[in-house]
């Protein structure tokens, strides 16, 4: 095993100018989004958002924390296959994924900042005598929390090495194993309990989302979702960077991610067999559709990526994580949005749409995510160094 | 180094001993809770409702809510739904012509709009911070906004839609029934019953109320019966536990027997609700959802309970990784060189 790792190049800063369209284009929507939070936390939540009693969580919940978190899987996913299943040949993809997983997840841990309307409370959800172990959200606020610690920890060699902190660096690998065993629990614990979010609300909740699995079909998907987000960071990064795409690397990760996928879909039918809630799948209503755009999305990658050949074409390996992001989006969507009918259908007169400041605010969020990973990327070793640096 | 070598190693066979335990004792799924026996509630009756909505009224008094408008004119308190500034509203049924009341079709309908106090409420359950908490004695489900991190898990969570959060405020706080507790240490009780002509919404014991829904159901549709109104005495009245009301005069009238569905929404809804329901016209009609005998909050609680109950099972799946990643991640130790070097 050793031997695979001598052949990695180690990392490096991929160099070059910070100052360019992508990273001016950030900075605009981020300050658009700084902007329109300004307006939130003066006038309260109404004022950019288009939340109301039926729809209490929008996409700032959603999108920014739900969402984001799973699209910040990738780190756990990629460190369970090299620490966990031991197959070091996938070292180097370690940390640009656990790079963009620190970005995701401390966003998302922000981000819940902006949609609590009693924001300065917000220690009370880790104080004893406020605490409360029964909820779920205790459960997600505490772990997340904690995982976000960790990975800073995990990720700090990269900023050690780069300041020539070589104690701390050793200091720090001594229990980097530890590190590393809780950066898989604890993201096994609270992607689940992000799924279990939905199952208080009981009948509120479209039946071909709400089931006692749920917690295993949110695990599930967020390990996939990691490893489709690495072909995706991966292909993007390479074709952004002018850097060699790691085909060698991609191919058997996309197969491990076919494999987990189709563990999934079976577990999906499986319990929607089982509870006999497929036929509501096969209703004219809005939900049904949404299942069917999820399920194909979760599908897609069989036909898109199925034969080695086909996963040695970067093109498709980008295509498969794209619809593997898709389909966690859906996902996540339909059980708390789209399958979510406040009061159980007898008060018909809520609706809602993300109003465009909100929307500002959650590609902010993303933009914030894209312009760190840039400035890290270019300035500390992260991603494995190339033969002749080319990026610019 | 081998300290901490120990260290791991006891925590792994710990790990596996409480595992052992565990699966030993197998957790006990949570079952869904029942009304406490002191539990207070409502009896609303929509076959008496008038729909005077002098409990609608009442109730913004009581709370000292303002009053919210939907005319052109904003003369009127008109809101359109419960919301953080109104706790209780009276909604109609209409179908048709409208010609009789209480009727299915063809007819017309009032029904009361405010928290029902589930035995095992999904805000309590769902409240991360205890700012939703639930009286162990009169079970009454009360909200602190001085604990509230306003996450809004409590307004997805009730499957009645009943607490709310102001939008349009920088400090929002949730709004909803809390059954006029505030009242009770001056020996008054809900406002909106206090002031009901019809004793169409009548205070009192769960329990107590419960046997008054039965013993209308009972009653033959078009006959004339005695209703109480206001407070509905228990049977054992004058207890220690009821002296804490006010004394006023007995309020009973007789009225006529209305044709209601044979069912006492909030029985067994949910493991029930301390506030009761009687319909003429079918409860799902009237916005009050089917819900299973099952709470929401016992399904939660046992997945969490299985989960984590006392922690046992992450500390044995870290334990478990902790043991491999220790084995795997000692190969990066000994690269460390060749690492160095490829810098």
């Amino acid at each position: 095993m050793a031997a695979d790792r001598h052949a990695h190049h180690a990392p490096a800063p991929v160099g070059g100018n910070l100052f360019n369209a992508a990273t001016l284009v950030c900075g605009v929507l981020i300050a658009i989004m700084i902007a329109v939070l300004a307006v939130r936390f003066v006038f309260g939540l109404g004022a950019v958002t288009n939340l109301n009693d039926g729809y209490p969580w929008g996409i700032w919940v959603v999108v920014d924390v739900v969402i984001g978190s799973a699209f910040a899987c990738g780190g756990f996913s990629v460190a369970m296959l090299v620490y966990i299943f031991n197959k070091g040949q996938y070292h180097p993809l370690v940390r640009p994924a656990l790079l963009a997983s620190l970005f995701g997840y401390t966003l998302a841990g922000v981000g819940v900042i902006f949609d609590l309307g009693r924001w300065w409370n917000f220690w009370h959800i880790f104080t004893p005598g406020y605490a409360n172990p029964n909820s779920v959200m205790f459960e997600v606020a505490v772990c997340i929390s904690a995982y976000i610690v960790v990975m800073w920890l995990e990720f700090s060699p990269a900023f050690l090495e780069k300041w020539g902190m070589e104690d701390a660096r050793r200091k720090l690998n001594k229990v980097l194993f530890f590190l590393i065993a809780l950066g898989t629990v604890l993201p096994m614990m609270h992607q689940s309990s992000l799924g279990t979010l939905i199952v208080v609300m009981g009948v509120q909740v479209n039946p071909l989302w709400q089931t006692q699995l749920i917690p295993l079909l949110f695990l599930l998907t967020a390990v996939v979702i990691g490893y489709g987000v690495v072909l995706f960071e991966s292909c993007v990064a390479s074709s952004a960077y002018r850097r060699k795409i790691e085909t060698h690397l991609l191919e058997p990760l996309a197969k491990v991610m076919l494999t987990m996928l189709g563990a999934f879909v079976v577990v999906r039918f499986g319990d929607l067999l089982v509870r006999g809630a497929l036929p509501l799948a096969f209703q004219g209503s809005v939900a049904a559709l949404a299942f069917w755009v999820e399920t194909l999305c979760f599908l897609a990658p069989f036909a898109v990526v199925g034969s080695a050949s086909a996963r040695r074409n970067p093109a498709r390996l980008f295509l498969a994580g794209v619809a593997i992001m898709l389909g966690g989006v859906f996902m996540r969507l339909n059980a708390f949005l789209i399958g979510y009918d406040t009061g159980v259908g007898v008060d018909p007169g809520w609706h809602y749409f993300p109003s465009v400041p909100e929307l500002l605010v959650t590609i902010g969020m993303f933009a914030v995510e894209v312009l760190g990973y840039i400035v890290i990327t270019r300035r500390f070793p992260v991603l494995p160094r190339e033969e002749a640096q080319v990026a610019q | 180094m081998s300290t901490r070598r120990n260290f791991l190693r006891g925590m792994v066979a710990a790990s596996g001993a409480a595992v052992a335990a565990g699966a030993a004792k197998p957790a006990a799924a949570r079952e869904t809770r029942q009304r406490p026996p002191e539990a207070l509630g409502l009896l609303f009756d929509a076959t008496l409702c008038v729909g005077c909505k002098a409990c609608v009224a009442a109730c913004k008094q009581a709370n000292d809510n303002p009053a919210e408008f939907s005319t052109v004119d904003r003369l009127w308190d008109t809101p359109l739904d419960t919301s953080a500034h109104t706790f209780n509203l009276i909604k109609m049924y209409r179908s048709g012509t409208m010609q009789t009341k209480d009727a299915e079709e063809n007819g017309y309908a009032f029904m009361k709009t405010s928290c029902m106090h589930c035995a095992d409420p999904s805000c309590v359950s769902a409240c991360p911070v205890s700012a939703m908490t639930k009286n162990p004695e009169n079970g009454v489900v009360e909200y602190d906004a001085d604990a509230c991190i306003g996450c809004r898990y409590c307004v997805v969570a009730c499957p009645f839609g009943i607490p709310k959060y102001e939008y349009d405020s920088p400090t929002g706080k949730i709004g909803k029934c809390e059954l006029c507790r505030h009242r009770y240490k001056d020996g008054r009780y809900s406002a909106c019953a206090e002031v009901c002509p019809t004793g169409a919404t009548l205070f009192g014991r769960s329990a107590d109320l419960l046997a008054e829904a039965k013993r209308r159901l009972a009653l033959k549709p078009g006959e004339t019966a005695v209703f109480p109104r206001g407070r509905l005495r228990a049977a054992d009245e004058g207890g220690v536990r009821h002296a804490v009301w006010r004394e006023e005069p007995d309020q009973s009238y007789e009225n006529v027997v209305g044709s209601y569905q044979q069912h006492v929404y909030g029985e067994t809804e949910y493991g029930g609700t301390q506030v009761l329901k009687l319909s003429g016209v079918p409860f799902e009609k009237v916005g009050m959802p089917k819900l299973p005998p099952e709470a929401a909050a016992a399904h939660s609680e046992s997945i969490q309970h299985m989960l984590y109950g006392g922690l046992v099972m992450p500390l044995a799946v870290l334990g478990a990784m902790t043991f491999i990643a220790r084995r795997h991640v000692r190969h990066d130790d000994e690269n460390e060189g060749e690492n160095r070097d490829g810098r």
